[in-house]
């Protein structure tokens, strides 16, 4: 099977300072992957240069095309969801006006409006406060509202930002659990960015650990679940 | 920042001595026009300085400093209409004056920054005329008609001609003002200004009591562009409301970006530039009409105007820095990346 | 009472023009964090153009249309062209390149049109319209027309997706390109539309103040200081701004020219106008910078 999304040689960089080194993966169609490592290890740098918000070099290939050096707004345009570090979320606007912002460049007026419906089928909380400014969210309700708002553009490959970050544990266990569900429901193949690597492993089949900008390992997430370097850094035990 | 070599100022300075005195030899080149000329370029260089001390050394970007001008020249030409005072007793009150006004417009303009000072600035320009004509001040200011006042008188019976004179007169203060605004700058206090400009923050943990320097800046920002007014006043011998208005901060402004944002002989290039361009609208007026055939009056805003979007693009350090730069990174490779640093370290801040 | 009406009518009609230069100041300065020095000028030559299409025999309405639309395309094209290339550039930059903009409409008008004042005439019927003694046609029309027209805008930043994806835009560009919005030209678009409005309040005031290559500066000024009392990234405190600011303009020399008639004493009156905007545009920066209804939004690091 090809695969969905494939990075090469990837090299980010801030200003004069680089942040990656050379970041090699590729994700299967279908599949969940997770990027694990420390804070700074360049999680959120990846999921950056992928959507080519930093300035990178190296080669990125989304479903056999070479997106490497399109602007943001096309590559997204290819279907690609992302839910970034922090939500995002327009706060200014109200949550319906979130939802249908992702569906700009949809021509497809039927088509986004069923997609609406899912959306809120997944997140019922979110119907409730479509009228609603998006900045008076809570916490975990404008984590829903990011991930509702990557699903409105059908993405066939969703980027995940820390979805767990700051949120109850009821709450991240109720994310994880829709995320499930979006993959094997609607084929949505994922790239999950977590600090809570247990969860990550559990959800993920494969996973990348991420150290100062290097891959420093990659496996089946069973196997690396078990590896001891991991366990003691990441899992803590 | 483009230090002008020291050897290749006193030969300018004793060339801008000489120069006049080469008039009984060379009547037609050193004419008494020309020479008046010079002594506008003198006084515009004066007013570029004083805005650069504010923009280019500090980091506050004025738009008003037309109504620094103002004040300046005013003040000048009330005290010599009102009080029968020599002109040149009128030059330090009118310091004070502006230094007074500039330190008072510095305590709000503490709280605004970039597009904001900017704004408030450009607010104080375009209602300073209008404040000049106020009814209360006509007795002082003669209202829409202005002042008329006669020209410098050639002291000491010197043997010179009143062009000349006011040429002196002009070179002096100039070469004084520069001396002083080298020195303030290379002083613990000048230091202290531009690490201001370069790092807001950084300044204020430094212990740089950052609201003094920026206001006291002020201060000595409009009393210099304040001198430039009161000489003003005096070499064209009337002042009015009208001229005072935007379009002559839009001339400093030229002269501070074509000069060099924060460079002291950048601001004298600057000055001469826009009396220069200003002068031959005129003739490129005339140019543009019978040697192009196009019927259109060309105005000198109209050149200011490009000048000063294309310099944003091409050079924004300035012609004199720009050029300064080109021929160090020509003589050291490693110039050009430094200067690129430079750069990128200004515009982040 | 009658004159005090008639006060605050022309100050609504006055308002009504500064309501929509402030409207496009903040509509370029809620996505862009400039403010636009040169929008007075633009205005200004969008207002030549209309009147140069009139002498050409053109109706008023179909030249008020061409110069809205040729000022959308230049609006678009200044900021493409020119503004795009300086989006990082410092904060001096961005206002030198307006000034130089403002240089160059200003003495294009002139060069092209001559700095002779020229009468603009009024699109609305002298005889029953208005309401006599208290508003005059002119003027009731000009609020009428602005009303339109921020109608108008409301529906389309409110009920239009591309208005939709213009305010996620200006609100959060890095978000906005993350959901497909093409930033750089919803910028240029905001440009263009702020050039429109523009366009529309210097049509409507040509008749008022008569058409000259100077006539915005006053006007400009006005819209800076109804822009910052609304708050300068608050669209609709703008607009209510400028109705506060120019019945306030009015009321002010009505009460300095009431002052004189009782004491004798001239204090102010019209001729200290824009002194009064330069008054308003100080305090409101350094007294209240938020606006007054808007989020605190001047001193940002
Ligand atoms: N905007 C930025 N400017 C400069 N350096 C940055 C920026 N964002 C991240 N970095 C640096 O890049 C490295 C990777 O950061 P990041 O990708 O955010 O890490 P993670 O998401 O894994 O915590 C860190 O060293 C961080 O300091
Ligand atoms: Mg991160």
């Amino acid at each position: 099977m090809a695969a969905l999304l494939e990075v090469k040689a990837l090299k980010a960089f801030y200003g004069q300072t680089q942040s990656l080194y050379d970041v090699g993966f590729a994700i299967e169609d279908g599949g969940i992957t997770t990027l694990l490592g420390a804070n700074g290890a360049g999680k959120t740098t990846t999921l950056r240069a992928i959507c080519n918000m930093v300035r990178t070099e190296g080669s990125v290939r989304f479903d056999g095309k070479d997106i490497t050096g399109m602007p943001t707004e096309e590559i997204v345009r290819l279907r690609i969801g992302h839910v970034p570090e922090g939500r995002g979320t327009f706060t200014t606007l109200t949550v319906g006006e979130n939802l249908r912002i992702a569906a700009y460049t949809r021509k497809d007026k039927q088509g986004v409006r069923d997609e609406l419906d899912r959306v809120f089928s997944y997140f019922p909380r979110l119907k409730e406060r479509v009228q609603q400014q998006a900045g008076t969210l809570s916490g975990g309700e404008q984590q829903m509202l990011a991930i509702a708002r990557a699903l409105m553009l059908k993405p066939r490959l969703m980027l995940l930002d820390e979805p767990s970050f700051g949120l109850a544990p009821l709450i991240v266990v109720e994310i994880f659990r829709i995320l499930r569900l979006i993959n094997e429901e609607e084929g949505v193949s994922i790239l999950l960015v977590e600090q809570n690597a247990a969860l990550a492993l559990d959800l993920a089949d494969t996973a990348y650990v991420l150290e100062t900008g290097r891959v420093v390992m990659w496996g089946p997430s069973a196997v690396v679940k078990n590896d001891e370097n991991v366990r003691k850094s990441y899992l803590g035990y | 920042m483009p230090a002008f070599p020291k050897k290749w100022l006193w030969i300018l300075l004793a060339l801008a001595f000489l120069v006049p005195l080469l008039q009984p030899l060379l009547p037609d080149v050193v004419s008494n026009y020309r020479l008046f000329l010079v002594s506008t370029m003198i006084i515009a260089a004066i007013a570029v300085l004083g805005l650069n001390l504010l923009t280019g050394f500090n980091g506050q970007i004025s738009l008003g400093h037309s109504a620094f001008y103002a004040v300046g020249a005013y003040t000048a030409a009330i005290l010599m209409d009102k009080l029968d005072m020599p002109y040149y007793a009128t030059l330090p009150i009118a310091a004070v004056m502006c230094f007074i006004v500039g330190y008072l417009f510095g305590l709000p303009a503490l709280k605004l920054e970039g597009h904001y000072l900017a704004l408030a600035t450009f607010a104080l320009a375009l209602s300073v005329p209008q404040i000049l004509k106020y009814k209360w001040l006509e007795d002082l200011t003669g209202g829409v008609q202005g002042i008329v006042l006669s020209k410098p008188d050639v002291p000491f019976g010197l043997p010179l001609n009143e062009d000349q004179w006011l040429y002196y007169y002009c070179l002096v203060v100039m070469v004084l003002l520069y001396w002083a605004a080298a020195n303030i700058l290379n002083s613990r206090s000048g230091r202290a200004m531009m690490a201001i400009r370069d790092q807001y923050m950084a300044a204020d943990t430094m212990g740089i009591d950052t609201a003094l320097y920026k206001t006291v800046t002020f201060g000595i920002s409009a009393a210099y562009t304040g001198i430039a007014g009161a000489l003003s006043a005096s070499a064209i011998a009337f002042v009015a409301p009208d001229s005072f208005n935007f379009f002559l901060s839009i001339k400093f402004l030229i002269g501070l970006v074509v000069g060099g944002v924060g460079s002291l002989a950048g601001s004298v290039v600057g000055g001469i530039f826009y009396v220069l361009v200003d002068n031959s609208a005129q003739a490129l007026s005339t140019f543009v009409k019978n040697d192009l055939g196009l019927q259109f009056d060309l105005s000198a805003y109209t050149v200011f105007g490009i000048i000063l979007i294309v310099l944003m693009y091409l050079m924004p350090m300035g012609i004199v820095g720009g050029v300064y730069y080109l021929v160090r990174s020509m003589r050291s490779p490693g110039a050009k990346a430094r200067e690129q640093a430079a750069l990128k370290q200004r515009a982040s801040s | 009472m009658e004159q005090f009406l008639q006060q605050i009518a022309s100050g609504l009609a006055n308002g009504a023009i500064y309501a929509c230069v402030a409207l496009a100041l903040v509509m370029i300065y809620v996505s862009t964090d400039h403010i636009n020095f040169a929008q007075g000028e633009l205005a200004m030559f969008s207002t030549y153009i209309s009147w140069q299409l009139m002498s050409w025999g053109a109706e008023f309405w179909v030249a008020f249309a061409v110069a809205v639309v040729f000022s959308f395309v230049m609006g678009v094209t200044i900021e493409r062209v020119i503004l795009r290339p300086l989006h990082n550039a410092p904060v001096l930059s961005i206002v030198v390149v307006f000034i130089g903009l403002l240089a160059i409409c200003n003495s294009m008008a002139g060069a092209i049109w001559s700095y002779l004042i020229k009468e603009y005439p009024s699109p609305f019927p002298k005889s029953s319209f208005g309401i006599a003694g208290v508003i005059g046609p002119h003027q009731l029309g000009v609020v009428l027309v602005t009303l339109v027209v921020l109608g108008l805008l409301f529906v389309f930043f409110r009920y239009t997706s591309l208005g939709l994806a213009m305010r996620a835009a200006a609100q959060n560009p890095q978000m906005a390109r993350l959901v497909g919005v093409r930033v750089d030209w919803m910028l240029a678009l905001g440009w263009g539309l702020a050039a429109s409005v523009g366009a529309v309040a210097g049509t409507m005031v040509a008749h008022i103040v008569y058409l000259d290559p100077n006539m915005m500066g006053g006007i400009l000024l006005y819209a800076f200081a109804s822009a910052l009392v609304g708050g300068i990234g608050n669209p609709g405190g703008a607009v209510i701004g400028g109705f506060i600011v120019g019945v306030l303009e009015n009321m002010v020399a009505y009460a300095g020219n009431q002052i004189e008639k009782i004491t004798g004493v001239y204090i102010i009156g019209n001729g200290e106008k824009l002194t009064v905007a330069l008054i308003i545009v100080i305090f409101v920066l350094t007294v209240k910078p938020a606006g007054l209804f808007g989020r605190v939004v001047v001193k940002r690091v």
